[in-house]
């Protein structure tokens, strides 16, 4: 059994009662603080440098020969919590020289005011055809805008202008 | 009277609440610097107009310093929307702005803020709006009723957090008006101690720290006094009337837009005031420093370096009341209505009886 240790509680002395010496070193604290490096990251002009692994916009990839990796197999489209993905599948012309894969999107749309970057689309897709990548800043000025967006990610670029 | 001086006075005036404004105006950009500072933030420093970024060095500089804040804050206040809430008692509702912001600033009149020596008499003479023989019980008298605004507030805007902020604030406000007023006592008594006569004007006061500051001479008097001050304008650690963690705003709950910039105003206009006041009765007012005598030479340069000088005081008062407020925590409401009655008060009535018995002995030697 553990053994229990008590405290003594020693009564408050009388400069401890009136407060002041706490005023005092709590004074030194906050007057330290102000002359330490600021933390402050000026954001726009200066970005956070991101760890390994950030979830950020999902983004289409290609592969080396500049194929679109995706097969609209449509896991990610049924994994997706919030339903943002939306596929419409298309049939690759017989005579194209690929297509022994049969299937690519012919539509594929990400709501990006809906995705809540879970990385699930990521996790699932077994073409390794959708990234999530480490731009975060999305922004726009109507629900339109929000939707265009996930138009852009097809593309495999930066949807929201300026480069990061 | 004549119509000429008369004409001065009120320019005098004008210009002088001008001063004061911009002073409240710029201690809420002090308050904000500064808690950015403590915090290890930057605080306001974006804000900027097209006809100053473009100056060479001082444009940017300005700008990081956030100078324009101000007036971006004041001119946010007055395009807000002015509403009213249906339910409130709208004489008290609209009058509690003004009762709160005209004593803060009515107490201008009687504070000197530099003096002026004639290059050729020598005589000294005082800078001040209205020289008053009763300067100091003007002070205390006007500056108290500014809690009638609060109360006002608390009452008129029919809600349960206005109302327990003006209850407070009232309570607060008897508690340490007592030991504010008793606090200064004792320098008046030194000061009109027998054989010399002073007066109670603010000025001579200044004129009494000549040589040695107040804040030496009766170091309990300025501490109580600064705590009441404290209180007073409801700074933190007593900011009772506002607490905005339990009352949501306290009294000005239900204000906005010019309304609430007046409480704003009228708030940091006090905390000058009250700075002001410390500065005159226990740092010496434009008085240079202790054992020193003043170097402001004769004529008005003299007059521009004294009230220079006044000034780097009070703004470095201003400064003390911010770093407080971001160094502790509110006392809760009990806390603050125990140390009144139960430390001040008696500390101040001791103070006072000590003094004046020291005042005796020292005339009977």
């Amino acid at each position: 059994m553990a053994e229990t240790k008590v405290l003594e509680r020693k009564p408050l002395s009388l400069a401890e009662r009136s407060n002041l010496p706490q005023i005092v070193s709590g004074l030194k604290t906050t007057v330290s603080h102000m002359f330490r490096k600021k933390v402050t990251l000026q954001y726009p002009e200066v970005r956070p440098t991101l760890p390994e692994g950030y979830r950020g916009v999902p983004t289409l990839v290609h592969d080396p020969h500049g194929r679109e990796k995706c097969v609209s197999c449509q896991l990610c489209e049924f994994v997706c919590p919030p339903k943002a993905i939306r596929i419409t599948p298309g049939e690759i012309d017989p005579e194209a020289e690929t297509a022994h894969v049969e299937k690519a999107p012919k539509e594929f749309e990400i709501d990006m005011l809906r995705c809540i970057y879970c990385g699930l689309c990521e996790e699932v897709c077994p073409e390794e055809a959708i990234f999530l990548q480490d731009v975060y800043s999305m922004t726009g000025y109507s629900r339109e805008d929000g939707q265009q967006q996930g138009k852009a990610l097809r593309a495999g670029g930066n949807p929201s202008g300026p480069p990061l | 009277m004549e119509l000429v001086p008369l004409l001065l006075k009120i320019l005098y005036a004008a210009i002088m609440l001008v001063v004061v404004l911009t002073i409240a105006g710029y201690s809420v950009l002090i308050e904000r610097k500064v808690s950015a500072y403590q915090h290890g933030r930057i605080g306001p420093n974006r804000t900027t107009t097209p006809f100053i970024r473009p100056i060479p060095v001082i444009g940017p500089l300005l700008t990081r310093l956030g100078i324009i804040q101000l007036p971006a804050d004041g001119l946010k206040f007055l395009f807000k929307e002015d509403f009213t809430p249906p339910y409130v008692n709208r004489p008290f509702f609209w009058a509690a702005p003004l009762i709160a912001f005209v004593p803060s600033l009515a107490v201008i009149a009687v504070i000197p803020f530099g003096q002026y020596t004639s290059p050729l008499t020598g005589e000294m003479i005082p800078l001040v709006l209205a020289p008053m023989d009763l300067g100091v019980i003007f002070v205390l008298a006007i500056g108290s009723l500014s809690v009638y605004g609060v109360v006002l507030a608390g009452w008129g805007s029919n809600s349960k957090y206005s109302f327990l902020g003006g209850i407070r604030s009232s309570a607060q406000m008897i508690s340490y008006e007592l030991s504010l007023g008793l606090s200064i006592f004792p320098v008046f008594l030194w000061m009109n101690a027998p054989g010399s006569d002073a007066g109670l004007s603010l000025s001579s006061v200044v004129e009494a720290q000549n040589t040695m500051w107040f804040l030496v001479t009766c170091p309990l008097s300025a501490f109580l006094f600064l705590v009441g001050i404290f209180a007073e304008t409801n700074r933190l650690p007593f900011d009772m009337a506002e607490s905005e963690t339990d009352l949501v705003g306290g009294f000005h709950t239900e204000y906005s837009s010019f309304k609430f910039g007046l409480f704003f105003v009228g708030e940091y206009g006090a905390m000058a005031v009250g700075s002001a006041l410390f500065v005159l009765l226990f740092l010496g007012g434009w008085n240079f420093l202790p054992f020193l005598a003043n170097p402001w030479p004769a004529g008005w340069i003299g007059s521009v370096l004294s009230v220079l000088w006044f000034l780097v005081k009070v703004v470095g008062m201003i400064t003390f009341f911010v770093l407080i407020r971001w160094t502790l925590p509110r006392y809760r409401f009990d806390q603050v209505m125990k140390l009144g009655w139960t430390v001040l008060l008696p500390l101040a009535i001791a103070n006072l009886i000590v003094n004046a018995a020291a005042v005796a002995i020292h005339d009977l030697w």
